[in-house]
């Protein structure tokens, strides 16, 4: 990456130009965040394995009587909702790498938004609804 | 790049990219799965053929290992973010680690969920 043009005149710093912002422009707080939904998942590995166990086992009525429970229902949503943002922030990083083109780059990250936003609502709907019973 | 020695941690660094991005497509699976649970018994029941069959089952298998490896792989960033482990035994330990607590823990899911009917 070339540096941004310094102006003629300033008080700042290149250092204070520079600081927090990274490669993708936005500094560190995707950094951070891969790192809290890396956690959270972590954390929420084992419950969320019990529970697609527990699904496996049954037909379509046992299901939706497994995800009407409210702990069970609001894992997977804490879990989708940590996966979703994981896997978007995961995925950008990789198109940053490797896609060079400008252009195709700002298409490839916004499809990656779009992707990620409809895999993470979908999945809330879907348990939405079961938890409620409809 | 061609001076370097190819060395586990840079193969597996390519690895825990590769999981990702199949971890990224997987969740198709994860997304069919739940809405078709919310749809009705019918279009569940085409899932269960799906992941019944031995395509389906080979996928969930490759699926669960590369989420496996991918959270193990990751607590080894975790570790490295933290400011340990870079001794060279030590990072060819944590490497080895992931790739071998990886399988394990993939096997054992498997054998569990068919211990308690899950594999049918």
């Amino acid at each position: 990456m070339s540096a941004p043009d310094t102006p003629k005149r300033s008080m700042r710093t290149p250092l204070g130009r520079v600081r927090n912002l990274g490669a993708a422009h936005s500094g560190t707080s995707d950094f951070w965040r891969q790192r809290i939904t890396a956690v959270a998942m972590t954390l929420l590995m084992i419950p969320a394995l019990v529970i697609v166990m527990m699904l496996l086992r049954s037909n379509h009525a046992g299901a939706g009587q497994i995800l009407s429970s409210p702990p069970v229902a609001l894992i997977l949503l804490l879990f989708i909702a940590a996966s979703t943002w994981h896997m978007k922030i995961g995925m950008q990083v990789v198109i940053e790498d490797y896609v060079h083109n400008e252009k195709l780059k700002l298409v490839s990250i916004m499809l990656n938004n779009f992707f990620s936003v409809a895999v993470a609502l979908a999945s809330a709907y879907a348990i939405l609804k079961l938890s409620s019973g409809v | 790049m061609q001076v370097y020695r190819w060395t586990l941690t840079m193969a597996l660094s390519i690895v825990h990219r590769a999981t990702g991005i199949a971890l990224y497509v997987g969740t198709l699976l994860l997304v069919w799965w739940l809405v078709a649970a919310a749809s009705g018994p019918a279009a569940y029941a085409n899932v269960q053929a799906f992941t019944g069959s031995i395509i389906g089952r080979l996928i969930v298998f490759g699926y669960t290992w590369a989420l496996m490896h991918h959270m193990l792989s990751g607590i080894r960033h975790f570790v490295w973010d933290l400011g340990y482990g870079f001794k060279a035994n030590e990072r060819e330990a944590l490497t080895w680690g992931a790739l071998i607590g990886g399988i394990v823990l993939t096997v054992l899911i498997w054998i569990i969920a068919f211990a308690i009917g899950g594999g049918r």
